[in-house]
């Protein structure tokens, strides 16, 4: 791109393309999960704070996604799943893309300050400062174990919403937070299985590029089983009562089942396997979490 | 030493109306956020803000 069309640039961006820099899918699960711990740690809170923490979370998921974008531009460009991103096409310049996220950041965490406490403020700060330098800068580019360690960024958001609610984070906090955590693997190992020669062109070390297709089929199945076993926290940790139980337990079952299917998938079957994996672990992730925040709405009694 | 820059195309009335949308929005974007931060000061020093000596 030329200079001369570089300064053209940002006239051409639309609201469109600034809201995607965002990540808005991204945004809203952040904001969903946050919006579990908020309600399901005890106590009460003033509506209005509640909902200004939440914009806040939201934004500073948002702040992430620009960073992540700015600093993955170059690789955004080669890979088929991103390459129509706003960046990679030249409707955004990476510069912007950067002010945006750093703006973004400063107010979130700002405002997440005066809306609760510094301790959900810090934990927002150290979120994005996870997603974009950890995980963008560092460890995507340089180790198969990427998604394993970044997932932390991915995870934290229910435990920023209950701490700010409670001003502390107890151990049941953490179990929402091992349960997206463990997640994470087999989810974006099931999309990477899918889009292995992307990763190969844009050299980002996933583990089917690295370890191979099997060995990614084998973990993804380990990782379930983790999964479905830590969802039994939140029922120890008094946090989940007979809905959750089930849900657990049922999409539970068929998450490994989807997992099981994948492992001993025929090579023809691998691609197709690996999509449903995928699209079902994005079901199971909500399901569990609305279990939850139903169940308190609703006022069912926990079963511990 | 600079290399020469070429000189930038002047931009079509839709860019220029495209850019004053987007000013506009960065614009009610700040003021959400001051908005954000009167609402959420107000909230925190309670119901008697509003009384006077």
């Amino acid at each position: 791109m030329s200079v001369a069309e570089l300064k053209q640039t940002p006239a051409t961006a639309s609201l469109g393309d600034y809201i995607a820099l965002l990540k808005p899918r991204v945004m809203s699960l952040v904001i969903f999960t946050a919006l579990v711990g908020m309600v399901v740690a005890p106590g009460m809170h003033d509506p209005v704070l509640l909902v200004a923490s939440l914009i806040a979370i939201g934004v500073g998921a948002g702040a992430s996604g620009a960073l992540n974008m700015w600093y993955d531009a170059d690789i955004d460009r080669l890979m088929s799943r991103t390459v129509s991103r706003p960046i990679p096409a030249g409707r955004i310049v990476r510069e912007e893309a950067a002010a945006l996220g750093l703006v973004l950041s400063l107010f979130s965490v700002l405002a997440l300050g005066l809306a609760s406490n510094y301790l959900a403020a810090g934990l927002l700060a150290f979120t994005i400062f996870f997603y974009a330098v950890v995980y963008t800068i560092w460890l995507k580019r340089s180790t198969a174990q990427n998604i394993v360690i970044g997932g932390a960024a991915g995870a934290l958001p229910p435990v920023i919403g209950w701490a700010a609610v409670t001003g502390h984070v107890p151990l049941a906090a953490w179990s929402l937070f091992l349960i997206i955590f463990l997640w994470t693997p087999p989810h974006f190992w099931a999309l990477a299985l899918c889009r292995s020669a992307d990763y190969e062109r844009a050299r980002v070390p996933m583990m089917p590029n690295v370890r191979g297709e099997r060995s990614t089929r084998r973990q993804i199945f380990v990782y379930s089983l983790l999964v479905v076993l830590s969802s039994a926290l939140p029922l120890a940790l008094s946090l989940g009562g007979i809905g959750y139980a089930l849900v657990a337990a049922c999409g539970g079952a068929v998450f490994i089942v989807f997992a099981w299917r994948l492992l001993t998938a025929a090579p023809a079957q691998l691609r197709e396997r690996a999509m449903r994996l995928f699209t079902a672990s994005i079901l199971y992730l909500f399901l569990l979490f609305a279990a939850l925040l139903i169940e308190r709405l609703a006022g069912v009694p926990p079963l511990a | 030493m600079t290399a020469e820059e070429p000189e930038p195309k002047p931009l079509t009335d839709a860019q220029v109306a495209r850019r004053r949308r987007g000013n506009l929005v960065i614009a009610l974007a700040l003021f959400a956020f001051v908005a954000l931060v009167f609402v959420i000061t107000i909230v925190r020093l309670g119901g008697h803000v509003f009384d006077h000596p």
